[in-house]
């Protein structure tokens, strides 16, 4: 029985951090329209910020925070206004394509300009473990739980009792409306970028420490990341945290009981099964078919 | 001018124009993983081949011949290796240094041996040599020699009664869990937790929980540098107290610099270290820090005891023929007196295969220490 | 009445001169193929089959993505699928125009059974259906290896011999691929002119017009998609037999984006444009990399960012693929 909640909590930390890049991947495809396959880079690039921070001798927080700006900037800001706005007006596709070239170029930046090699990050939480009624609890993971936690409570708070927030649910809902209502929708995108790009940040901090950072770190957290928002639902918020947090514990437990070798088979098969059986995702809502 | 400046000047327009003759340069071709999962390993040996260059050439190079060493990069990926071996031999190879993976070497070779060039590699599995191909030779020992030594560690030193494995599913992991496993048996040692993990792998949560309900008394790991570092920090997160050994890879520099903390205790038999308490090594050590800013792992002192070797069998035969040079490899026996290149003495035998000197390591505070050398098999 | 049938009879003559014009070139396209192919050194004939074999891929993906305007994810599946087929039927024995078809025929199939339940539902999720498709088969691929030979792969797959002809040597089996390829392509030019085809196109441009005029969308989106891994498939056998050996890398799901990108960059929905885009993506950077100029050498390590990069503008610039420009400056010109 330990076993079982010994998985069950660890595999919630790693889903934790998965729901963190499908919490970003989910708000920019309701309230923008656009699928980002550069969700992963989103992750990877400031994990390697965070890298060169530490490398000039900052302290890890230090080097966090500023990560933290710099992804606002560059991959919040600086991705709407260069990349999706002149694109968007051409449709779903070219966006999602060049979204793909994006991908490709960062990583072989990184690796063409840095190194193709891994590279270790220190762990935001003091390592050791937590034992609670027999049950080993890693430092890690708890910690991982807390700030993951405390993020999306952030979120869904900012999201419900804000005004400002209330309005991004607007845009995401409907963005005519939105717009009739009076509501800056310019704006009120361009904070959903800036809030993925922080979320990316934040999923960098807590999944580095065990992915160690290489150029192409993304590429599974970014699939995982597709796969969470999709199971869970993409047209809402909270389906991406269900999603995340169910292929972190299905994983692990069938990783340990049923095979190794098929564990990565685990989000695929939720999301074929969801894909075919209930395409709206586990918590949303049906879409009708846009004529 | 006077007639005497004229000759004098036409004489050095013409030496400067003709190439020297016999001043051709020996082209070495090296296939190596540049990126993709087995970049560290490719990198560093690639690096040990060009250090060993470097040195070569400015000692005169091979036979009066200057050495000109290309890389390309195989991407970790056996059709791509294939394709550069081709390439290799269309462009007039002479050895070719790598690639280090099993997996591809196993498939690039099959170019090099059909154009009959000497290939040198860094990869381990056991059928590299099994294939009756002539022309492949190793730098490091086939898992077939080092397994034996481990187990005969685990069980005077460990005391071991049952083993957990953990091994990554490619050639290189399976065939060392094949291996460990016949050696483990022969020492009457039982095999407990058998745990197969995936090249790059990154979450291995189950993985270790697995090792830690097992009754195993310690635990075998084989698997690729950064799987390792993981694993390694994932143990010490659950607090895996057991001993813990690996071969080659396990203590290698890359992985302690990877996993940090998590990497102390650890133990390993390694063919190569960077650590080893020989003055050849020392200076390797030394100058490879010196040019390329960090320390080699063992797939460096691979590529640069390979390069020492062929440099060593070429001015033996005495030509640049790579048949002849096949030929001599056979039974060949190089001594670290005679070339400090090869960092200790090696003997080769029918198949390519290595016999050498080896040792045992285990990490403490974030270092590589040697604690025991073991001797070459063919010396028991 | 005159006028309309001499205006028709000059229109026709037109469109036969520019026909015969594309034939001619094409000839001496593939002539030129043949012939040059004698002087290049054997990797580099290795490389330009290796260029027609993901062609084959490529040409079925764009009937799907250009044609009918669907977003496939998972070409590369099919393409590994052809492959494994190949491989353990070749090793066995059976013929290797016997190979072809079965390969072509599994993966139509296949792609029916994988499209039809996506595509009941929403159409945008054929893309979403392929790319787990991709990712399972690249699992089952590696874990499998009782069949499949697992991460070891199968070896010694042996080149084609049809009827007594071995085309084992590298130009042999370059000349057959070509040949196979030209066969290929001249089957996909046939059907997209035929009804189906034009089908296929109603769909892509207007859908709702289509469906209206009782085109049934769902039935031809499947069709396309079907036939496309086919091609794929076919594509899969060939590769299986050039590079002799076959493991799951080649057919990971990145492969499957750099097809699509290679479709979109030619140019999708242009019958050349895949032929465009897969060499930009196969044979540039090897060129790049085996130059003897040291500029050019550098830009092998950076060629990816280039390439990346040079979506991202191609997207916001000419959206429609390389093919297009031709188009866009005519149109520039008859606008002024």
């Amino acid at each position: 029985m330990g076993d079982f909640i010994q998985l069950i909590v660890s595999g919630t930390a790693t889903g934790a951090i998965y729901a963190l890049a499908a919490l970003g991947f989910t708000l920019l495809w309701q309230a923008a329209g656009v699928i980002n396959f550069a969700q992963g880079e989103f992750v990877m690039l400031p994990a390697f910020a965070m890298l060169a921070g530490m490398l000039f001798g900052l302290p890890l927080w230090l080097a966090f925070l500023l990560a933290c700006v710099a992804s606002a900037i560059v991959l919040g800001a600086g991705f709407k206004f260069g990349i999706v706005d002149p694109l968007i007006r051409h449709g779903v596709i070219p966006l999602v394509i060049a979204t793909l070239g994006l991908s490709i170029a960062v990583k072989s930046i990184v690796r063409a300009g840095y190194s193709a090699e891994a590279f270790p990050l220190p762990s935001p939480f003091p390592s050791g473990q937590f034992s609670i009624a027999g049950i080993n609890v890693s430092n890690s993971d708890i910690g991982t739980l807390v700030l993951a936690g405390a993020i999306v409570i952030g979120l869904q708070a900012f999201l419900n009792k804000t005004v400002t927030g209330r309005a991004m649910q607007a845009v995401a809902q409907n963005t005519d409306s939105a717009r009739v209502l009076g509501i800056d929708v310019r704006r009120m995108v361009l904070y959903v970028f800036l809030i993925n790009a922080v979320l990316a940040a934040v999923a960098a901090l807590l999944i580095t420490p065990t992915y160690l950072a290489k150029f192409d770190m993304g590429d599974s957290i970014g699939q995982k990341a597709f796969f969470a928002a999709i199971i869970g639902g993409f047209n809402q918020t909270r389906g991406a945290l269900l999603g995340g947090v169910l292929i972190g514990v299905l994983e692990n437990l069938v990783g340990y009981y049923v095979s190794p070798a098929y564990k990565e088979g685990v989000a695929l098969v939720l999301f074929l099964a969801v894909i075919l059986f209930r395409p709206e995702g586990l918590l949303g809502k049906a879409e009708e078919r846009k004529v | 001018m006077n007639r005497t400046t004229r000759l004098f000047a036409a004489l050095g327009l013409a030496l400067a124009i003709t190439p020297a003759f016999g001043q051709a340069p020996i082209k070495i071709v090296g296939l190596v993983e540049l990126s993709g999962t087995g970049a560290t390993s490719g990198t560093n040996f690639d690096n040990g081949v060009k250090l060993a260059v470097k040195e070569i050439n400015a000692a005169g190079g091979i036979l009066g011949r200057q050495v000109q060493y290309t890389s390309s990069d195989t991407q970790s990926n056996p059709g791509v290796a294939k394709a550069l071996a081709q390439k290799a031999v269309d462009d007039g190879a002479y050895v070719v240094m790598g690639p280090v993976f099993s997996g591809s070497i196993l498939v690039s070779m099959a170019e090099t041996q059909r154009a009959e060039v000497p290939n040198f590699t860094g990869g381990e599995a056991a059928s590299i040599t099994q294939k009756g191909n002539p022309y492949v030779f190793r730098t490091s020992f086939t898992q077939t020699t080092a397994m034996p030594k481990v187990a005969r560690y685990i069980k005077d030193s460990v005391k071991a009664k049952t083993v957990d494995l953990m091994w990554v599913n490619n050639d290189f992991g399976k065939g060392g869990r094949d291996m460990i496993i016949a050696a483990l048996k022969a020492e009457g040692i039982a095999v407990g937790a058998d745990i197969s993990t995936d090249p790059g792998q990154v979450d291995f949560s189950s993985a270790v929980l697995k090792a830690k309900q097992s009754s195993g008394d310690a635990l075998f790991v084989y698997t690729n540098e950064e799987e390792s570092a993981r694993a390694l920090r994932e143990l010490r997160k659950q607090g895996y107290a057991k001993p813990i050994i690996g071969e080659t890879v396990l203590t290698s520099q890359k992985v302690i610099e990877l996993a940090g903390d998590a990497a102390n205790g650890a133990v390993a038999h390694v063919g190569l270290t960077a650590d080893a308490p020989l003055p050849a090594i020392r200076k390797y050590d030394a100058d490879f820090q010196r040019e390329y800013k960090s320390r080699s792992d063992h797939n460096g002192l691979k590529g640069y005891s390979g390069m020492y070797i062929v440099k060593a069998i070429t001015e033996r035969i005495g030509k640049v023929d790579g048949k002849a040079f096949a030929a001599a490899m056979k039974g060949a026996k190089i001594s670290a007196k005679d070339y400090p290149g090869v960092l200790m003495d090696v003997s080769f035998d029918q198949h390519g295969d290595i016999d050498r000197e080896s040792f045992l390591t285990r990490v403490e505070n974030g270092k590589q220490i040697v604690v025991q050398t073991l001797p070459p098999l063919g010396a028991k | 009445m005159s006028d309309l049938r001499e205006a028709a009879a000059l229109e026709g003559h037109a469109s036969r001169s520019a026909g015969l014009r594309h034939a001619a070139i094409l000839v001496a396209v593939l002539a030129a193929l043949l012939v040059g192919a004698l002087y290049l050194k054997r990797s580099d004939v290795y490389l330009l089959t290796l260029t027609m074999v993901y062609l084959m891929a490529t040409l079925g993906l764009n009937l799907t993505v250009g044609y009918a305007g669907q977003m496939s994810l998972g070409q590369a599946a099919f393409f590994g699928i052809g492959a494994y087929i190949a491989a353990i039927a070749l090793k066995a024995g059976v013929p290797f125009l016997a190979v072809v078809p079965i390969a072509a025929v599994a993966c139509f199939f296949v792609g029916l059974a994988l499209g039809f339940p996506a595509l009941r539902v929403q159409h945008h999720y054929l893309a979403f259906a392929t790319l787990g498709f991709n990712v399972l088969v690249f699992l089952v691929m590696r874990n499998e290896e009782k069949v499949t030979g697992g991460t070891y792969g199968i070896t010694s797959i042996p080149r084609p011999t049809v009827f007594g002809w071995s085309f084992n040597g590298h130009y042999a089996f370059y000349a057959f691929t070509l040949a196979s390829l030209v066969i290929l392509g001249g089957l996909v030019w046939w059907l997209l002119r035929s009804p189906w085809g034009r089908a296929f196109a109603a769909l892509r441009d207007n859908p709702i017009r289509a469906e209206s005029l009782g085109v049934n969308i769902t039935a031809y989106t499947l069709l396309a998609f079907a036939i496309g891994a086919a091609c794929a498939g076919v594509g899969g056998v060939y590769y299986a037999s050039l590079v002799e050996f076959i493991e799951p890398g080649p057919f990971h799901f990145s492969v499957s984006l750099m097809m699509l990108l290679a479709v979109i960059v030619g140019g999708s929905g242009r019958f050349y444009g895949p032929a465009v885009g897969t060499i930009v993506i196969i044979l540039l950077p090897e060129l790049l990399r085996s130059s003897n100029h040291e500029a050019l050498k550098f830009m092998q390590k950076w060629y990816l960012v280039f390439f990346g990069l040079a979506v991202v503008a191609l997207m916001v610039w000419l959206p429609g693929g390389l093919l297009s420009f031709r188009d866009r400056t005519l149109r520039k010109r008859s606008a002024k």
